[in-house]
């Protein structure tokens, strides 16, 4: 059985609640994520897709599943694993530079001072944040704040990175400017990158997959679809690919009408991993049915 | 505007102080008239000079503390000393106890602070042993220690370790999870994690505790000194109402204050230093 780079089988999380049956926030999770692949995960609040990041962060934990990273088991929080919250969780009383620095000062505790700095202003240029570097977090607008969690990040060079909703407190002009940022350092890099959205165009725009939840309690994963638009994209390019309308209506038509249906349904499968889907060639008509067996073969390779 | 303001509460300050002080020397007047009798000496010791102690008005006390402040260390034996010598000591029985309290209290409540265990292990202790006075303790203090110097430093103890255990406690348990979860991802060990997260974060909430225990036990030693005797700002006080020297008495009340608020603002900065912006 070949196995993802991350590897995520029948996930589930119950809290138990008093007196009756445990409430099932989603079950049946399964899902792989390929090295250097950009993955989005999208659903209704509530559907446990933080708990699924944090689990993946080693902050949190499941009650069933097994979650494997490089083929090793995910316990407790790993330096292999950066963070990026969406309430950018930056130090107040370190600057932006020391910000970044305390994360590579934890990843590579062998290199020089000068070594460490050199590399941390790297990346703080990397963001755009070159002229900003003794700022404290305070005197930083929520853009420049995130742009700071994002290069502390990317510069402790993680294995897998999560992003937790990173644009979710910011305004449209200003999430713009920093998914470019984004789309830059990670061309750049090349990280694997496991990000939560509630923005189809941002996923659309940045994602290799998109996971759709169904909404919850009971929660799954009901599809992963792929978006065939080729790179680099450019934010204002990429709406005129012919692919770009039929992705988005499809993932909107899941938002607005499947996610609601499908709650609480259970795959005749039962390995949990959800069929895959590309809304660019298929029938836009076609694309809307769910095969509700999910095609094996095609992630057990 | 905050200019003119700051200019205007100035003014309005000094006014009120004029104010104050004026009444107090014209209420405070020796009755002019009394003729002193020919023999200065004889006419006290008779009873016949003015038979009202009144407490002294500005002007005296001004002449006193220019002396005083003049020659503020010299030592005529222990029971005339200068104002430095007996400040000196009250700061150095302050300061001891001040820091050992905090030596004790601020691990003590980051353990508290880290532990909910521990904190519910430790409450109903601080909270029976917090009100009491630190004046109480004084008996036993001197019976067990044997010794009043000490017995001073020990009541200081006892009365600065509770706003900074306590503080630090509530600073330590307040700090944002997010900040915690920073040092989890970022894999540090328990005791960095404690150095470079923790405590940044909590400084400000100890540095307040530590700011509340300094001013209470400024206020205690005072208390303190009037009981142990011997020397120090307290126990001046005292021996100068017992002298009848009311100069001296007010003129050293002013001096409490004027230390306390150095003491204040010398933690305010601390403080400032530590402090940051969410």
């Amino acid at each position: 059985m070949s196995r993802y780079f991350l590897d995520a089988r029948r996930l589930a999380k119950r809290f138990p609640q008093p007196g009756g049956e445990p409430l099932t926030v989603f079950e049946n999770v399964s899902f792989g994520l390929d090295q250097g692949e950009f993955v989005c995960i999208i659903g209704h609040s509530g559907c446990g897709k933080s708990t699924i990041l944090n689990a993946l962060a080693g902050l949190d934990s499941f009650s069933e599943g097994t979650l494997e990273m490089a083929g090793k088991e995910v316990a407790g929080p790993s330096l292999e694993r950066g963070v990026v919250f969406q309430n950018y969780s930056l130090l107040p009383w370190l600057n932006a530079l020391e910000n970044v620095e305390f994360g590579v000062r934890a990843r590579f505790p062998q290199w020089s001072r000068e070594q460490q700095r050199a590399h941390s202003r790297q990346y703080l240029e990397m963001v755009g944040l070159g002229g900003s570097e003794l700022r404290k977090p305070a005197q930083l607008s929520g853009g420049m704040r995130q742009r700071v969690s994002i290069a502390r990040a990317f510069a402790t060079q993680p294995q897998l990175l999560l992003l937790d909703e990173p644009f979710g407190a910011l305004d449209a002009l200003t999430r713009g400017v920093i998914q470019d940022e984004l789309i830059k350092i990670w061309s750049a890099t090349r990280q694997t990158v496991f990000m939560i959205t509630h923005d189809v165009d941002e996923a659309i725009l940045l994602a290799d997959r998109i996971l759709l939840m169904t909404n919850g309690p009971q929660a799954r994963i009901a599809e992963s679809v792929k978006i065939d638009i080729p790179r680099p994209r450019q934010r204002d390019q990429v709406i005129h690919h012919p692919a770009y309308y039929r992705i988005r209506n499809h993932l909107v038509d899941f938002l607005v009408t499947r996610s609601a249906q499908l709650q609480g349904q259970v795959d005749t499968d039962g390995s949990g991993f959800p069929p895959e889907i590309n809304p660019a060639l298929d029938e836009p008509k076609a694309a809307r049915v769910v095969p509700l067996t999910p095609v094996k073969e095609l992630h057990h390779g | 505007m905050t200019a003119a303001i700051s200019m205007r509460a100035a003014i309005l300050s000094v006014l009120l102080l004029v104010i104050s002080l004026g009444l107090w020397e014209v209420l405070c007047r020796e009755p002019a008239g009394v003729v002193p009798a020919a023999d200065d000496e004889y006419a006290l010791l008779m009873g016949a000079a003015d038979q009202e102690a009144r407490v002294p008005p500005p002007s005296v006390v001004f002449v006193h503390a220019f002396n005083e402040l003049s020659q503020p260390f010299y030592d005529k034996g222990p029971n005339d000393k200068g104002i430095g010598i007996q400040l000196g000591h009250s700061l150095y029985r302050v300061l001891t106890g001040y820091l050992l309290a905090a030596l004790v209290a601020i691990p003590i409540g980051f353990v508290i602070g880290m532990s909910p265990l521990m904190y519910r292990a430790l409450n109903p202790f601080i909270q029976i042993l917090r009100p009491i006075s630190p004046l109480a303790w004084m008996p036993l203090a001197l019976f067990v220690i044997q010794d009043s110097e000490t017995s001073a430093i020990f009541v200081i103890f006892i009365c600065s370790v509770w706003p900074m255990l306590l503080n630090t406690a509530f600073g330590v348990a307040g700090v944002r999870r997010d900040w915690i979860n920073v040092a989890r991802t970022h894999e540090l060990s328990p005791l960095r994690t404690a150095f470079s997260v923790i405590l940044p974060a909590a400084m400000p909430t100890i540095l307040t505790g530590m700011r509340i225990s300094v001013g209470i036990a400024w206020l205690v030693i005072v208390a303190a000194e009037m009981l142990v005797g011997g020397t120090g700002i307290g126990y001046y006080v005292w021996n100068e109402w017992n002298n009848l020297d009311l100069a001296s008495v007010i003129f050293s009340i002013l001096l409490i204050g004027v230390v306390g608020m150095l003491l204040d603002l010398m933690l305010g900065g601390v403080a400032r230093l530590v402090s940051y912006q969410e």
